[in-house]
């Protein structure tokens, strides 16, 4: 449904988006993970046909965004992430208004509105003045302007930010119930967000794409194995390294041991337990009772926070070397 | 057509909403009855000392209240014209409604026809407003109603081509005060432009005087119209709807 190619987006002093390659396939919902600055809202608008991207390609429901942006925009409900509302309309009217720009018209735009208005819950406040509405109310009217023309993708910016905790539950909820109809790329920063209502994750930092997986695997590699890194030192002379493995394999609850490197007298391993098992406290006395020094020993990778942050740092690290 | 008047339609409708287009209609109706009176009461006593010295005036209302009424209206109009633009697109940028015009299925200039004309619309109001004191007029005696027409044609034609400059000068700016103050310095210097012809005759003179807007109108408050002016306020309007759309387009390349 969206297809993105070697998209790359240059300021006139930096680059927002480098080169960042993904697809996002019909129905399915896509949460765009990235730190403050990493190029998502710059993603998104260039996918509404806000801006044109500097280099590579991007289709929308096979059209693209440079040649023909009427068709995409047309296929496309945007949600900015300050929800575009003129304050001196009542709700009912803007939508109207919004209805009347994107091309609808007459009793099916009646019903469109009623139909929106119910789903996002905006109903009771429907001759209200906009400028006069909560903020949650406001992102909800955000989110039925965005609907409106039941578009095939929607495109939400920070759909949650700046909501209570009871709002942010209602439009997740909602966001989940409009996924089947509608192919869904929604930004945040809230990594349980991802969790709840996406299928699939885009980590995106310094403008590029650092992982893409489903949110079932990365939180398989949350809840389920643990993965532990060792680092294992002689006191005297050179270790033996199968020993040190076999030794390591014996814990209880290791699934898989992994050589990863020897540095000196000091070899490195990643340990993966079985499921659910926590082996940290077996690895360091087998260690120790086998007359080995241990080093190091930390988990790699428990949570997608871990993951997030593993994955947007070093990637900020690399950036500040070059 | 029809996204120019769905855009036209929320503009005329967010100029009612606010308190600025009864503020611009209470402001106008003010001065342009203070002109109507000075003109009609200026006309009234030529007229009676006409009688009274017995030598005859040509008592032409046309000449001696529509026209200076008219001329009035046009420079009173470069005041109204940067408070009726200035908000038209920085306030759509400032709170990023833009972003919601743009990603809809509706091309740039349907967007900018739809803003400029309900400026125009707006503008037209304020002006009708003043028609009230003209309809008194022909109440009470038998004035010329052609060339009023066309000292009306002439207000909107010079309305629309500074209300094109203030469109484009609205689009280049998020903040309203800056697009308004702007908008009113052009249409001051495109106002006094023509007095470098009193004291120059150079070539360059006769350009400079030619740029001038009022020069232009002058000829449309005597009820002649003259193509040169007519082209003049046209590529004026053209001129300001092409630069908008540029400005409108290079937001897309830079933001």
């Amino acid at each position: 449904m969206i297809k993105v190619e070697h998209l790359t987006k240059r300021y006139a002093r930096n680059v927002a988006v480098n080169d960042i390659s993904f697809e996002v396939e019909k129905g399915q919902i896509v949460g765009f993970l990235g730190p403050n600055g990493a190029g998502k809202t710059t993603t998104m608008r260039i996918l509404t046909c806000f801006m044109p991207p500097s280099d590579g390609s991007a289709q929308v429901a096979g059209f693209d965004v440079i040649q023909s942006p009427m068709e995409v925009k047309r296929r496309v409900g945007y949600l900015p992430e300050t929800p575009p509302l003129y304050p001196e309309m009542e709700v009912s009217e803007y939508l109207l208004f919004v209805g009347k720009l994107k091309g609808l018209g007459g009793n099916e735009l009646k019903r469109r509105v009623d139909d929106v208005a119910g789903r996002c819950a905006v109903g009771d406040v429907r001759n209200k003045l906009i400028s006069k509405l909560s903020k949650g109310y406001r992102q909800r009217v955000g989110l039925a302007q965005a609907i409106l023309h039941n578009p095939e993708v929607l495109i939400l910016d920070e759909p949650t930010s700046g909501l209570d905790p009871k709002q942010i539950i209602e439009t997740r909820e909602l966001i989940q119930q409009l996924s089947g109809d509608h192919t869904i790329i929604l930004s945040t920063h809230i990594l349980p967000e991802v969790e709840q209502i996406c299928q699939k994750v885009i980590i995106i930092a310094q403008g590029k794409v650092v992982a893409t997986d489903s949110v079932h695997n990365l939180t398989n590699r949350m809840r389920g194995s643990e993965t532990v890194n060792v680092e294992v030192e002689s006191r005297n002379g050179p270790l033996e390294l199968t020993s040190v493995q076999q030794r390591l394999e014996q814990v209880a609850g290791v699934s898989r041991v992994l050589h990863k490197e020897t540095r000196d007298s000091r070899l490195t391993f990643e340990v993966e337990s079985l499921q659910g098992r926590v082996i940290r406290p077996e690895i360091a006395r087998a260690v120790v009772e086998s007359g080995w020094n241990l080093n190091e020993l930390h988990t790699a990778a428990i949570s997608l926070e871990e993951i997030f942050l593993q994955l947007t740092s070093v990637d900020a690290a690399k950036e500040a070397k070059q | 057509m029809k996204n120019i008047l769905v855009i036209a339609a929320k503009e005329i409708n967010s100029y009612f909403r606010s308190p600025i287009a009864y503020g611009l209609m209470a402001f106008f109706a003010l001065i342009a009855g203070y002109f109507f009176w000075f003109s009609t009461a200026f006309f009234v006593q030529r007229g009676m000392e006409s009688q009274m010295t017995g030598r005859s005036f040509p008592m032409d209302v046309n000449e001696w209240v529509i026209r200076p009424v008219l001329s009035n209206i046009s420079v009173i109009g470069l005041f109204l014209i940067p408070m009726i633009t200035m908000r038209l697109f920085a306030e759509e940028k400032r709170s990023g409604t833009i972003e919601l015009l743009v990603t809809s299925p509706i091309r740039d200039w349907e967007i900018i026809l739809g803003k400029w004309l309900a400026a125009l619309l707006m503008y037209a109001a304020i002006l009708a407003v003043a028609l009230v004191n003209m309809l008194i007029l022909f109440a009470y005696g038998s004035p010329d109603w052609k060339p009023m027409l066309i000292g009306y044609l002439g207000l909107l034609l010079q309305g629309g081509a500074l209300l094109a400059l203030g469109t484009f000068i609205s689009n280049t700016t998020r903040n309203q005060i800056v697009a308004g103050v702007a908008t009113f310095a052009i249409c001051l210097l495109l106002w006094v432009l023509d007095w470098v012809t009193s004291f120059e005759t150079a070539a360059w003179a006769k350009v400079v005087g030619y740029m001038s807007v009022l020069t232009h109108f002058e000829p449309f408050s005597k009820g002649v119209i003259d193509t040169k002016d007519v082209v003049f306020y046209l590529s004026l309007i053209f001129l300001g709807l092409f630069l908008t759309a540029r400005s409108l387009e290079s937001l897309r390349w830079r933001s």
